[in-house]
């Protein structure tokens, strides 16, 4: 028996009466954390499942050797004086990874810094982990945006952006990464070019690409933490396997009209993506931003929660959001806490995973075929081109004109010859139009809605219905440029 | 027995209201839950599973539901 220290984390010294360490005496790397465990009992069941096995986010180094490496890995045996240290892989993850003493800071970087430096839950310690750490953003939109720029701020020293958009004007109503005379501009360029202006102290990485299943593992390699600022489900569960598979955490936020949810999933700690949403919804339920609408203000919050998750698993400070989906109602200013578990048999992370690779996620998600299906539908129906309309419309021909969208879409853009009635109430209006023998054109944003409606007329006996094909914005583009386009 | 259930995003639209109350036999399971609140959304697309919280914790179709349970439905979103 030799007398040793057990170093001991921020996160688990609520379990050893505050103590950060603890000197015993053992023989081995085994009997030391025996005797920890059993002068602490509540630290038991966080370092050993239930069959007496270390946990697997635990990390045990020796001296500063990760014991997984070492002769007789716990079995090991101990010298005076040697030291035990407990790194629970979050904390350590990005902590460990880096020789924090190489780090200097110059004096600009102490100023800038300052009100972190003075907190003692950041530090010099703290800022050099930010310095050291590297966060990829998938997404430099919404989420993107706050997220970046409070993450720039902060002096986290690589930030990776992965984004192949234009910024364009209706983005600026909640991208604030963008400004005005950025429209038109790549958004890497742009979000370079801003996030440099707030701390040129930084590195920017852009990957000027969509993320793809052949991409993803090559470009997460080397950044410590992703954030997800994604607006599709391929891409969701793309950054969800990829982080499982890579092991490193996704700090996840997802946004809709008023409410946004926030979380962070890390499967060697608790539950991924695929655990809380097994299956992805079918392609049309959930509509997009563009279709759904969103305050402007909503990413905001939400983007910035992201960024509290993600300096704080830089830093092991606090708890993170682990096990846990965090609700927002922006008009309510509610928030709402849910527990989430690890599903066992989750195809990723669970106890027998099936998915062992990245697999084509839009097939995963119906996206293919929902899109077969929609050009299917668009190609079995009559059409009428936008400037063919126009010049019937001129000559007086007797045409009526129906708009399929929804009343909120009018305020933006309308014909006036269209009547609207919206998808939903089609088909029960519909049974008073067939007794007619007018000409009948349906018009909507993009032809696919307008498209589904000309069928339900063809399949009700209506034979004299045509589609807008591209629908108003191929109005916009061939006929009248002053059609806001959305 | 009564639960109260809550919808959150999407599910606000393809239901209705935010909040309803629904009288349930006793000893009922989410699950059974589930299929009374499917039939419900009248032909709106709707996920093969259905994820729901019971008491802000997760839970799965077999959870059995008690008096004055609360039962959030958590649609999946994808904005950003």
């Amino acid at each position: 028996m030799n007398q040793i220290t057990v170093i001991v984390p921020a996160p688990l010294r609520q379990f050893t009466e505050g103590r950060d360490s603890v000197t015993l005496d053992a023989g081995t790397v085994a009997q030391a954390l025996s005797e920890l465990t059993s002068r602490y009992i509540e630290l038991r069941r966080h370092l050993y499942s239930d069959d007496g096995k270390l946990r697997s986010f635990v990390n045990i180094y020796l001296n500063d050797e990760d014991i997984r490496y070492l002769e007789g890995k716990e079995d090991a045996g101990l010298a005076v004086g040697d030291e035990i240290r407990i790194v629970p892989s979050i904390a350590g993850g990005v902590a460990t990874a880096v020789e924090v003493k190489e780090v200097e800071f110059s004096p600009e970087e102490m100023s800038r810094y300052a009100r972190h430096l003075i907190l003692p839950e950041v530090g010099p310690e703290g800022q050099k982990k930010l310095k050291q750490a590297r966060v990829l953003l998938v997404g430099a939109g919404g989420l993107g945006s706050p997220a970046s720029l409070y993450l720039a701020a902060a002096g986290v020293g690589t930030i990776g952006l992965v984004d192949f958009d234009v910024v364009e004007s209706s983005n600026l109503q909640r991208q604030i990464v963008h400004g005005t005379r950025d429209v038109g501009r790549p958004k890497l360029e742009s979000a370079r070019d801003r996030l440099l202006d707030v701390n040129p102290g930084i590195e920017i990485e852009g990957h000027e690409v969509r993320l793809t299943s052949h991409n993803a593992l090559d470009i997460l390699s080397g950044y410590d933490i992703v954030v997800d600022g994604t607006d599709n489900f391929p891409t969701r569960y793309l950054i969800n396997d990829a982080c499982v598979l890579m092991g490193i955490p996704n700090v996840y936020g997802s946004i809709f009209r008023f409410e946004g949810q926030v979380s962070v999933f890390y499967a060697k700690q608790g539950p991924c993506y695929r655990c809380l949403y097994a299956e992805p919804p079918p392609p049309g339920l959930v509509p997009s931003c563009a279709e759904g609408g969103v305050l402007g203000v909503l990413p905001g919050i939400i983007g910035a929660l992201q960024a509290n998750e993600t300096l704080k698993l830089i830093l092991g400070a606090g708890d993170p959001l682990v096990g846990r989906l965090l609700l927002f109602d922006a008009l309510r200013v509610r928030f709402r806490e849910l527990k989430l578990r690890k599903d066992p048999a989750c195809p990723i992370c669970g106890e027998n995973p099936t998915v062992k690779e990245l697999i084509d996620y839009e097939v995963f998600c119906g996206i293919r075929e929902a899109e077969a299906e929609g050009r299917r539908l668009e190609a079995s129906v009559p059409v009428i081109t936008a400037p063919e309309l126009k010049a019937r419309l001129d000559a007086g021909d007797p045409i009526r004109v129906i708009d399929v969208r929804e009343p909120s879409e009018l305020n933006i853009s309308r014909l006036d010859e269209a009547e609207l009635i919206p998808l939903k109430e089609f088909p029960a209006s519909m049974a008073r139009l067939v007794q007619s023998n007018e000409e009948i054109v349906v018009i909507c944003r993009s032809g696919r809605r307008s498209a589904y409606a000309v069928r339900l007329l063809m399949d009700a006996g209506f034979s004299n219905a045509s589609n807008l094909t591209g629908g108003l914005l191929a109005w916009s583009d061939e006929v009248d440029p002053t059609m806001a386009k959305y | 027995m009564r639960v109260t259930c809550l919808f959150f995003a999407a599910y606000r639209d393809v239901f209705g209201a935010e909040q309803i109350e629904l009288e349930l036999p006793q000893g009922s399971t989410l699950g059974a839950l589930i299929d009374d609140v499917r039939a419900r959304a009248g032909d709106a697309a709707l996920p093969r599973q259905l994820v729901a919280a019971v008491n802000r914790e997760y839970a799965s179709v077999e959870t059995v539901l008690h008096d004055g349970d609360e039962v959030a439905f958590i649609p999946p979103v994808a904005g950003g």
